[in-house]
């Protein structure tokens, strides 16, 4: 079972200050408001649909320099990635199976001795490759805090209830189709200390891996028709609105349970597959030697 | 072929503590097991100040080349090598991984371990290599390399240390910035790290 790590010592910014309840009421000296950030955020945005409309491809990722998202100032390289032919190792990933993951621990409502306060939600889909090939038999993990917004690390000192029957934390090995399938609770909205009054949409964090480890991704499932989307220069950091919607979550009856827990519906897509498209290519096929 | 678009990453947060980090996440074999070696080092930030949040994962072949697909990294049983690790830093920014030399994967080839680095503030993953500094020859022919200039290949290949194991810093960010991959041949998917703000252009 997961065990609360101390390890993580975080600097003070995205942490809610402890004690005072009503802290973000206290008036600041000189705070950035929302809407500082918002008016930041447009000016961002407005480029970039100029751009667009100037031929520009869409992009699909979040921008890793997204000046909003003030702890990434620091932390984004300022140098062009630099483009390399994923070889050998990078095109394989490492192999998970049953020994890891126990099919309990995909139902996040169980794992201690009572019933989780919160609106029980069941969250499904398939994780394919670029191609719409099944990963399969590959890791899920998410995490995420509990119904009243609070997440169970020590450092978060939101004053909010902690539920002592609610941990936040799932793993699944994917079927043979790519699905996966979590029980869990809907997560509350989560304030942070970006600017003041900031407000995180409630989301629950993914880690997944493809077939390759080039694949890998970390991202976070977003809810339908979030109020605090517009706002949240997280969310925001993918200027696209297309790419930004692959990340939301589409309400499914089909897969809400009758009397038990409603139903959302995520499928996430990998970036595509090098390792037949590398055979594919024109050149080198297979490498020079065998 | 159709392809699909791909979901974008978010940042993996501040609150992965609880639930990404589990027990001996970092030691893909036992600590003083024959052939084991420590690979240390630490993450910086942009101020040149060291990242209390970040976590990596390491996936490399094992000392013979060879790639290994075994399962049992989440619950090892502490004799099979499966490979890959995820390890946190620590209040100081420093990693540690228990691991082994990854062997070439092919004769004259150089030997790299593939490491993926996420941190709060780190909008999407990023991928890296470290090199073993042995081989000189294999590194000067390496493709990913010897497209580098000297000053930015550098920050690839991991030291020595006297005892047998490796230190690898990485650094988000600055003039001595760790190079970091782009696998997508579609560059406009993981380019946007020029992206335009405010301070870029009021500097122009």
């Amino acid at each position: 079972m997961p065990q609360e790590q101390t390890a993580q010592a975080l600097e003070s910014e995205e942490l809610v200050p402890p004690a005072e309840a009503h802290a973000a009421h206290v008036s600041p000296k000189k705070v950035e408001t929302q809407a500082d950030l918002s008016a930041e955020m447009k000016g961002i945005s407005d480029r970039y649909a100029e751009a667009l409309k100037n031929g520009r491809g869409p992009e699909t990722m979040p921008r890793l320099d997204y000046a909003p998202y003030r702890s990434s100032i620091l932390r984004h390289p300022t140098k062009s990635l630099h483009h390399a032919d994923p070889e050998t190792i990078e095109l394989y990933s490492p192999a998970f199976g049953h020994q890891d993951v126990h099919a309990l621990e995909s139902d996040l409502t169980i794992q201690h001795n009572g019933e989780p306060q919160g609106e029980r939600i069941i969250v499904a889909g398939r994780v394919l490759d670029g191609d719409g090939r099944p990963v399969a038999g590959q890791l899920v993990e998410i995490w995420q805090a509990n119904a009243s917004g609070r997440y169970i690390h020590k450092r978060d000192q939101h004053p909010a209830p902690l539920d002592p029957n609610f941990t936040g934390v799932g793993r699944c090995i994917t079927g043979d189709d790519g699905s996966y399938s979590f029980t869990t609770i809907k997560p509350g909205a989560y304030p942070w200390k970006n600017h003041l009054n900031a407000w995180r949409p409630a989301h629950i964090h993914f880690s997944m891996f493809g077939s390759e480890f080039t694949q890998r991704i970390v991202t976070q499932m977003y809810f339908p028709g979030d109020q605090l989307f517009p706002l949240d220069p997280i969310y925001q950091s993918i200027v696209d609105q297309d790419a930004r919607d692959r990340l939301v979550a589409q309400y499914d009856h089909e897969l809400t349970s009758p009397e038990w827990a409603l139903g959302y519906k995520w499928d996430i897509i990998l970036t595509g597959s090098k390792r037949t498209w590398t055979e594919n290519e024109a050149y080198g096929d297979a490498g020079d030697e065998e | 072929m159709t392809k699909l678009t791909p979901t974008p990453g978010q940042t993996v947060g501040p609150f992965y503590g609880y639930a990404l980090p589990f027990n001996k996440d970092n030691e893909l074999l036992a600590p003083g097991s024959p052939g084991s070696i420590r690979l240390q080092g630490t993450v910086y930030d942009g101020a040149g100040n060291t990242i209390p949040d970040a976590i990596l994962e390491i996936w490399q072949p094992d000392s013979d080349g060879n790639i290994i697909q075994r399962t049992g990294s989440l619950v090892r049983d502490g004799y099979t090598f499966t490979g890959w690790g995820r390890g946190s830093v620590g209040n100081s920014g420093v990693y540690t991984f228990t691991t082994v030399n990854p062997g070439p994967t092919a004769p004259g080839a150089a030997a790299f371990i593939s490491v993926a680095v996420f941190a709060r503030g780190l909008m999407n993953r990023l991928f890296t290599r470290v090199y073993l500094p042995e081989n000189e020859e294999a590194l000067a022919n390496d493709p990913l390399l010897s497209s580098l200039d000297p000053e930015r290949r550098k920050t690839l290949i991991a030291r020595r240390d006297a005892d047998g194991g490796l230190t690898w810093d990485i650094r988000l960010q600055g003039g001595d910035e760790t190079v970091f991959l782009d696998f997508q041949q579609d560059g406009s998917l993981e380019t946007s790290v020029n992206a335009d703000h405010p301070a870029r252009e009021n500097q122009a």
